[in-house]
């Protein structure tokens, strides 16, 4: 791992200094705040009882504190739970595939004896340049490869993205020959030096291929939307995409007919649904922050 | 394993490397198979530009109907509208992006409270972690028109409350914001670790020359930042003509009003296949803009290569 210098701080609280500190901290801390108050707000409304919503909307500071909105999405909670079934289960088999993946692909183009390393890197590269469009592609998958109501749909669309295989290729150049030549003249070969020794020495790399992995698979709806019509297959976000869109239609005919409609959602329903479908990936976060840095740190710079 | 280290360098041939190297061949072949079918097989499919696609035929076998599909994209008159749509949105976000990521990772950079640099960071990457059927929820939290934040206010102070989903014109910016909202934070994090990287020689030797803070930031970090922009930039670039359908189709959720000033080409091919089920005009679409985007990336990087062999991508 590379080390940067750290010059031991001499510091003096010059004019232009405090200047920069404080224009850093106006501007960083103002757009940290932009960035948390949104989020705030949902999870302010979803603790909020309903009948405070509807009289007085959406608000700022906490009114009153009830957990009514998340009882009544776990009411009926078949659905809920199968949806996050679905996620949780594509989620952890999807980016298992994709690390393996983008990783021994990687591992394989990052081997200098390799001849044709630089051919097969143009050949990922130029995907990424010229595309068939969507039709071609939705015809292959819905036609050819059966993934209508099928996992595959939610699964393989994801599952290999060449910016990925890129940072791998460029993490792993940056691991000493040494170490795999060494090997190969005690007799591994190229498999057993992947899985014995580069994995392991790859561990910010797998935390950053994971997380990004993880986050496509866990935010998917796009997938789900247009592979998915059976309601057991449903994944988290487009369960949720379908409660908010549901509302909103229903409240066009409500206002449209005057008619009352009791089925639908209620509004702190649909916060308390975006919060469930948004915490645990959330949370994961904070764990693999330092790993995050340090793993963008080797590889997007070198595009 | 057969591997001969000892033996004499010639350049290899076919045959040699397969039998040489067929462990990595077939440890590259998953990643190759799933390209082929994924990637290079649809791009075939391009034919179906000019053709009219019928189940039955799929996609090699249906009827050839020579320009057929573009002359109806034309007639159709929404390709210009959101051709421009895409490139104009895209240029803001580059442009304004760039500006938001440099300058947030080098106030970052400059920043000596560590706890809060560390927080403001994470809080800066919550956007990042949302999906955009969250960040939809959010929007219709704060502006739906009876109980959002937004009218609530303003009903509050007195003033009439306002339709966002009635106003095509309000829209560009507040989309534009969206996505500075959502992508800023991941995006310092590249030219933050750029900044890191950099020689602190070069800091110390200005400070003893006497320059200040604010010196050093104009004329030592932005100038070393360029090739990393340039990079991100060119990336960018590259996708000039594809929108980021997450952000059109959800927050703005396919409303025939707001079309004019929120309609992009992926929104527009989405609606022709999906919505309409014309295969052969949303082929078209696609070809169209996928050679847009070939066009627009080569000719860059043959004009940054000329200026600058450096930051040229490949």
């Amino acid at each position: 791992m590379s080390t940067i210098k750290r010059h031991p701080s001499r510091r003096v609280w010059t004019a232009d200094a405090i200047a920069v500190n404080v224009t850093s901290v106006i501007v960083i801390g103002l757009f940290a705040l932009i960035c948390l108050i949104p989020f705030y707000l949902v999870v302010i409304a979803s603790f909020t009882p309903e009948s405070s919503l509807i009289r007085d909307g959406y608000p700022i500071v906490p009114r009153a504190f009830s957990l009514e909105s998340y009882a009544l999405c776990l009411k009926n909670p078949t659905s809920v739970l199968m949806a996050y079934a679905n996620t949780i289960g594509v989620t952890l088999f999807g980016t298992l595939m994709a690390i393996l993946l983008s990783t021994m692909t990687g591992y394989v183009l990052s081997r200098p004896e390799f001849p044709w390393r630089n051919k097969f890197s143009f050949f990922f590269f130029f995907t990424t340049l010229f595309n068939g469009g969507l039709v071609p592609w939705y015809i292959i998958c819905i036609r050819y490869l059966d993934m209508k109501n099928s996992y595959l749909g939610l699964v393989l669309p994801l599952m290999f993205s060449v910016w990925n295989m890129i940072i791998a290729k460029s993490f792993m150049t940056g691991i000493p020959a040494a170490i795999a030549e060494s090997a190969k003249i005690d007799g591994a070969n190229d498999f057993i030096i992947f899985v014995r020794l580069f994995l392991p020495l790859s561990k910010p790399l797998i935390a950053t291929l994971g997380l990004f992995s993880a986050l496509a698979y866990w935010n998917d709806w796009y997938n789900c939307m247009i592979f998915i019509t059976d309601e057991n297959m449903f994944n988290l976000q487009y369960f949720l995409q379908r409660m908010l869109g549901s509302a909103q239609a229903m409240r066009l005919v409500a206002e449209k007919s005057g008619i009352d409609l009791p089925s639908v959602p209620l509004e702190g329903m649909k916060m308390a649904m975006t919060i469930i479908a948004t915490g645990p990936i959330v949370l994961l976060y904070p764990f693999v922050q330092r790993y995050f840095v340090k793993g963008l740190t080797i590889g997007a710079v070198k595009g | 394993m057969a591997v001969n280290a000892g033996k004499p360098r010639v350049k290899p041939r076919f045959s040699q490397t397969l039998r040489k190297h067929w462990i990595l061949l077939l440890m590259l072949l998953p990643a190759v198979v799933y390209v082929v079918i994924f990637n290079y097989i649809p791009m075939t499919g391009i034919v179906l530009a000019f053709k009219n696609y019928q189940y039955s035929g799929g996609i090699y076998g249906s009827p050839w109907v020579g320009i057929d599909n573009f002359r109806f994209l034309h007639i159709g008159g929404k390709l210009g509208m959101v051709t421009r749509n895409t490139l104009l949105y895209n240029l803001a976000f580059i442009f304004l992006g760039v500006v938001f990521e440099m300058g947030s990772a080098i106030l970052l950079n400059e920043m000596i409270f560590k706890r809060f640099k560390k927080l403001s960071q994470t809080l800066m990457f919550l956007p990042y972690f949302l999906s955009w059927v969250v960040v939809g929820a959010i929007m219709y939290n704060i502006f739906n028109y009876e109980r959002g934040i937004a009218n609530h206010a303003i009903r509050a102070l007195g003033g009439t409350p306002f339709d966002l989903y009635n106003s095509p014109l309000s829209w560009p910016p507040i989309l534009i914001f969206l996505k500075l909202w959502k992508s800023t934070g991941y995006g310092s994090v590249v030219y933050l670790a750029a900044i890191s990287g950099m020689d602190q020689e070069m800091f110390e030797a200005a400070t003893i020359d006497g320059a200040n803070a604010w010196q050093k930031i104009r004329h030592i970090t932005i100038p070393s930042l360029v090739p990393t922009m340039m990079v991100l930039v060119l990336l960018a670039i590259g996708n000039i003509f594809r929108g980021d359908f997450g952000l059109f189709y959800q927050t703005v959720k396919s409303s025939a009003l707001l079309q004019p000033t929120t309609d992009v080409i992926d929104t527009y091919v989405f609606r022709l296949l999906i919505n309409n089920g014309d295969y052969g005009m949303s082929a078209a679409a696609g070809l169209y803009q996928s050679v847009l985007c070939f066009v627009t990336i080569n000719l860059c990087n043959f004009l940054v290569k000329k200026v600058q062999p450096d930051y040229a991508l490949y």
